[in-house]
């Protein structure tokens, strides 16, 4: 490995005189208090300035990080009231909408938190939020990583872990919801006891061990409590713990621009800098969950009522996150199949059992796929913009346009009424829309990546519009372009060239058989087709050409500037 | 805080303040002049004014609603035999003060569903189309006041009303109007329409007729003092402050996934832009020199 | 710099020389709060500012939790809960004024010279990964479970049956489904008392004439309300028994015009003509798809619509599906009239209602 060149890397942001202040020297009695019993110096001595690098889009995955905080704050202050039982009670408590009416403790222990508890409807509506919050920057964090190629070795894992907790988010905010046991979240639980009976062979048995026996039971509350507030934190707090830790081994992936390589990470010292800004970024997630679970009304559960498995609203959804398979759910035609005495509902299982995981699975794969597709066995830790990975992000787009659209099927009826169309129109649209959509988004995508790659070429070769509209002697109008800044230009430039798929002959040459060689082969084709189009960066050679142009070019300009009625020369350059 | 004021929670509560007893007294005169300014007249003047107000609404009749309906309100297929404007032989005096009383009749153009809008007869003129109509045939008749106003009962009658008639809304209501009355779709196109904040008549008028697709509730379907608890219901729905905030259209949770996106993830990505951008920057230098 | 990697045996040419040269970190500028004191005093200030700021919502929110009611008696503002809006508005901005203010401080005062800081390759250096894997090599040599096939094998097979107690133990989370789900309440009305259906949530029954064309009741069996009656125990019906009754036992009545009717076939090809009474028809209310409630009917059209996943069945021709998920028709349930001139059950439900599961067509072989 060679070092980077450091000859203009600053070791120190040491601006302040070399005399520690007091408050430091009481800071150093107590970590050598700390150090003699914990040994903790040497961890600290290099994490304490270890270096983050900064960008707007490497603080979404902290979003996630805080609101899960903010998740389990909230989360221990409902359990203090809640009570996770199925007894039938009588509500005696202060909303009189519903006083006498028969409920289980679980919705009776909500409404009081509701009704009875200070602030304790602002901590239920946070909590609820601030799951809403958690998974859609989740989300959000996966495409960032995703679309910068942050995923790519050494870092593979890390993705694996990712997936997993979004998976596991959405199981806890799925249990969550289901626990105040309202007519709302029981009817999720009613269309959750349809999943189950539908799968097949086991169906049946599933729902009555999961429920303590026919549909609704009375363990079904206790269940998704122990689940919600013990089993799946603890898993999920386990794998953020392996996540950061990994974070932190690998050092976080920067984007490449004057003095950022392969080799090094530029930014702030995690003291103070990074400290600070993660821990306020802290404090704001915070305040903006709290206030909006202070404006915004989530969950009237009162409204609702107790769950009663007569009784349903209209917009009956699922929180956002679970609203995609429910749209999937909503669109699938009838279709079931009577054979041999056994039903298999496809109208069932294919949008639930068989389309969440396997867009798990898919998501899970994709840095495999790819790593496999383009042999690329190296150590990535400068980002690649999105255009520079036209294929990918077109995937990502491509799977993104699928789920949004399946998103939007699970809203069909909101849809309906709000835009007066009809629900049965926006269904069969959709059933057309989740095929052909994607394909065109990727179509899209990737012709659209190439001519911002295109773009950049030109920028790199011509320089940038520098907006001077010169007439030429003929009247033609043209306008000039000057040579971007060095750094602008190193930026645009500092990235991998693709590599050329193998050819046939070289699969062929390889000693290689069977199998293996029909694996190579389309391995080569997908690798064509994968980088098929991408305009390589210029050459050296290349660029100066342009540049011996351009130069010759601005000349021209200044000349014809300079020899013009108006006297407006060009910026200096 | 002179903005606030208590109230909510306990039914009782409302009239206990001073400007809600106020309201109530004003309401209250506001509504028994204006029933009497609709009702007294017709009752003095007996059955010769009755059959003057059918004469009356024949005319508006013809004017206003023969054209889809018919001359004699028998209806009008269209040429290839579906129904233009149904025949109203038999609806009743509900189902046009209903109509008309909410703007749905008459239609501005030929359609699956009347929409709701603004009222084009006046209290008078619907008074009398309704006579007509209802002398037409047989049907509901407009309901008396006492079927759905909850004047005069007591706190404690009315808290039990409106637990019983909480229960019948989510058992018959919710599952096309939602849990807040704030609508929903229905097949091809059609939707039940927001509920809230429509006159107690014309709630208890809709669930007697059935308009447009809506099924009909008769007497023999939900009792009359049922309907009254749902009404009731409905009422307090109206009066209780959104406890947890901006109700979002009360829609449920496609308009709570889209707060939670929009200003959620859309505020907490703006702040992180603003964290990690750059300062402004000085031309100067600064004077002690660089380490 | 980055042309370093060498070049991979399956990937062909992978990174060549940049095109232009790393300038390297480009030089530090100065911030004017660095440079000029005025303007580091006021950044300073500022910053106190928003932490005050922040002390003064803390001082409001424990004002509005103290002085604000809830209960029975919500203090309202402009309409909406007061008690959750001010803690809410309060505490949301006392944090977000300590973020805030971290943030400026960080921004504006605190030393913003980049670092750079050395990568390392993930993997570990060669020499410890060769030491890991003697060692690794030497504790299994040791152990011997690579000579010791016998002891391996039977250790290898009484760990694979550890397992199945963890598996079995689960066993008591529920009972056995059994018949359970092919049978409702409606089948247990007695042979001079069959069920009645009566009005849910005001649990009186009711008089074939007392409906109106057009008519749309939702319906319970009397059982739930009234199980002496059909000398059902009490227990069998309360809480939780009643809860799942209901998910099979839920039925929505329509009066139609009798024309309309098409009356279908049961289960055993019989004609399903005499399970109307004077129009009126009744269906179960769970949806065949994954078993919402259902009781969203157009009147004009007798399309009964599901508001889960929008399943669209038309009580007039069998709860025929015709838009939608589910796969079959919902249930139809026989009516009759008793002696007093009740709507009855004459029997239960000719199959199982709510959604699919595998073993449903067995149904008919019990």
């Amino acid at each position: 490995m060679t070092v980077g060149d450091m000859s203009k890397v600053a070791t120190t942001n040491g601006t302040e005189p070399a005399t520690p202040p007091k408050g430091a020297k009481a800071a150093g009695a107590i970590a050598n208090w700390a150090d003699e019993r914990l040994g903790l110096g040497t961890a600290m001595k290099k994490n304490l300035r270890k270096v983050f690098p900064d960008h707007w889009s490497f603080m979404l995955g902290e979003i996630a990080l805080w609101s899960f905080v903010v998740l389990l704050l909230t989360g221990v202050f409902l359990t203090l009231w809640f009570d996770p039982s199925m007894t039938e009670v009588q509500y005696n408590g202060s909303y009189d909408p519903l006083r006498g009416v028969h409920m289980s403790s679980a919705m009776a222990s909500t409404l009081d938190i509701s009704f009875d508890v200070r602030g304790g409807l602002l901590m239920r509506q946070m909590h609820h939020w601030a799951a809403m919050i958690f998974i859609a920057s989740m989300m959000i964090h996966m495409l960032r990583v995703y679309l910068t190629g942050a995923f790519r070795k050494p870092r593979e894992l890390n993705w694996v872990i990712g997936c997993l907790l979004l998976l596991l988010g959405t199981i806890e905010g799925f249990t969550g919801y289901s626990l105040p046991d309202d007519l709302l979240s029981g009817t999720g639980v009613r269309a959750a006891d349809g999943f189950m009976k539908a799968s097949p062979v086991v169906g049946t048995y599933m729902s009555f061990f999961l429920f303590g026996g026919e549909f609704p039971g009375d363990s079904i509350i206790p269940r998704f409590y122990a689940m919600h507030i013990l089993l799946i934190p603890g898993i999920l707090l386990a794998l953020v713990a392996a996540h950061m830790m990994l974070l932190v081994y690998h050092k976080h992936t920067q984007w490449a621009g004057p003095g950022r390589t392969e080799e090094n990470v530029v930014g702030y010292p995690m003291l103070p800098v990074y400290a600070a800004k993660a821990g306020g970024f802290f404090f704001i997630v915070f305040g903006v969950i709290t206030l909006l679970g202070g404006l915004f009304s989530l969950n009237p559960v009162w409204k609702f009522g107790p769950y009663d498995p007569s009784k349903v609203t209209a917009g009956s959804q699922p929180d956002w996150y679970m609203g995609w398979p429910d749209g999937l759910l909503r669109i699938i035609p009838a279709w079931e199949t009577h054979i041999f005495g056994v039903t298999l509902s496809w109208n069932v299982m294919l949008p639930i059992l068989v389309m969440p995981p396997l867009m798990l699975m898919i998501l899970i794969a994709l840095p495999f796929l790819e790593a496999w597709i383009t042999g690329d066995k190296r150590e990535h830790h400068l980002l690649q913009r999105p255009r520079n990975a036209p294929t990918r992000t077109a995937i990502m787009v491509a799977l993104m346009t699928f789920y949004g659209l399946s998103w939007a099927a699970g809203g069909n009826d909101i849809i309906a009424i709000k835009m007066h169309l009809s629900i049965n129109q926006i269904t069969y649209f959709m059933r057309a829309a989740v095929f052909i959509g994607p394909v065109i988004a990727f179509i899209i995508t990737k012709r659209w990546c190439i001519s911002l790659q295109r773009h950049d070429e030109g920028k790199l070769l011509h320089g940038y519009e520098s907006g001077v509209l010169v007439r030429s002697p003929e009247g033609g109008y043209a306008e000039k372009h000057l040579p971007l800044p060095v750094g602008e230009a190193y930026r645009l430039s500092a990235r991998d060239n693709d590599p050329t798929p193998e050819t046939v002959e070289e699969i062929e040459s390889s000693g290689l058989a069977g199998r293996q060689v029909k694996l190579r082969r389309l391995r080569a084709k997908l690798a064509a087709v994968f980088f098929a189009d991408n305009v390589q960066k210029p050459t050296a050679e290349e660029l100066h050409d342009a540049q011996h142009h351009a130069e010759h070019e601005l000349h021209e300009l200044e000349a014809q500037i300079a020899a013009g009625p108006n006297k407006h020369g060009p910026a200096d350059h | 805080m002179r903005l606030l004021n208590r109230s909510a929670g306990r039914l009782s509560r409302h009239r206990r303040g001073p400007i809600a007893g106020l309201m109530v007294l004003v309401c209250g005169l506001l509504l028994t002049g204006g029933l009497y300014a609709a009702f007294a007249p017709a009752q003095a003047d007996s059955t010769q004014s009755q059959e003057e107000l059918v004469k009356e609404g024949r005319e508006l009749f013809l004017v206003g609603c023969a054209f889809c309906h018919g001359q004699n309100g028998e209806g009008v297929l269209t040429q290839g035999g579906s129904q233009y404007g149904p025949a109203l032989t038999d609806v009743g005096e509900a189902a046009v003060d209903f109509q008309v009383g909410t703007g749905r009749m008459p239609m501005a153009q030929p359609g699956v569903q009347a929409p709701r809008k603004e009222v084009v007869y006046n209290e008078a003129e619907i008074d009398a189309l309704s006579a007509y109509v209802g002398s037409l045939g047989t049907g509901p008749e407009i309901p008396d006041t006492e079927l759905y106003s909850t004047e005069g009962m007591s706190d404690k009658e009315l808290e039990e009303l409106v637990v019983r008639g909480g229960q019948i809304f989510l058992a018959n209501c919710t599952a096309c109007h939602n849990f807040e009355g704030s609508g929903g779709a229905m097949p091809r196109g059609g939707y039940a329409p927001k509920i809230r904040g429509v006159d107690s008549k014309h709630i208890y008028e809709a669930m007697l007729t059935g308009p447009q697709s809506m099924d009909t509730f008769s007497d023999g379907n939900i009792p009359p003092e049922d309907k009254k608890a749902v009404i009731a219901y409905l009422e307090t729905l109206d009066k209780a402050p959104s406890y947890g905030g901006l109700t979002l259209g009360g829609l449920g949770p496609v308009s709570e996934g889209i707060i939670a996106w929009l200003v959620g993830i859309g505020s907490l990505v703006g702040f992180a832009v603003w964290i990690a951008a750059h300062t402004t920057r000085s031309s100067n230098k600064k004077d002690e020199a660089e380490a | 710099m980055s042309d370093a990697h060498s070049t991979d045996p399956h990937g062909g040419e992978l990174a060549v020389a940049e095109p232009i040269a790393d300038p390297g970190l480009p030089a530090h500028t100065w911030r004017p709060t660095d440079v000029d004191p005025a303007k580091e005093k006021r950044a300073e200030r500022q910053v106190a500012g928003f932490f005050g700021l922040s002390a003064i919502c803390t001082v409001l929110f424990l004002v509005a939790y103290f002085t604000l009611d809830i209960d029975d008696n919500w203090h309202v503002f402009a309409g909406f809960g007061a008690s959750t809006m001010a803690l809410g508005a309060t505490l949301g901005l006392s944090l977000m004024f300590i973020g805030i203010g971290i943030i400026h401080w960080s921004r504006k005062l605190m030393a913003d010279h980049e670092i750079s800081e050395l990568r390392h390759p993930a993997n570990s250096p060669e020499e410890d990964r060769v030491a890991t894997l003697e060692a690794l090599n030497v504790g299994i040599e040791e152990s011997g479970i690579g000579r010791r096939p016998l002891i391996r094998n039977s250790l290898l097979g009484a760990m694979g049956l550890v397992g199945l107690p963890a598996v079995v133990l689960l066993r008591d989370l529920g009972p056995l489904p059994g018949d359970k789900l092919e049978h409702t309440i409606w089948g247990q009305g007695l042979k001079d008392k069959p069920m009645r259906v009566v009005r849910d949530g005001i649990w009186t029954p009711i008089l074939a004439s007392d409906l109106e064309i057009g008519d749309l009741v939702n319906c319970q069996p009397d059982a739930l309300h009234n199980p002496e009656r059909y000398e059902i125990d009490p227990t069998e019906v309360e809480g939780i028994a009643a809860q799942v009754h209901k998910s099979k036992a839920s039925l929505v009545l329509l009066r139609m015009n009798p024309e309309d009717i098409k009356p279908g076939k049961d289960k055993d090809g019989n004609s399903r003509e005499n399970w109307t009474v004077n129009g009126i028809v009744a269906y179960s209310k769970i949806c065949t798809h994954v078993g919402c409630p259902i009781s969203l009917n157009e009147r004009t059209t007798h399309h009964l619509l599901c508001p889960c996943h929008q399943s669209t069945f038309d009580l007039a021709d069998s709860g025929k599906v015709v838009f939608g998920p589910a796969g079959r028709p919902l249930p139809q349930l026989p009516l009759g009239v008793d002696a007093e001139g009740y709507l009855v059950a004459t029997r239960d439900f000719d199959e199982p209602v709510g959604p699919s599961y595998w073993e449903r067509d067995y149904y008919d072989r019990w």
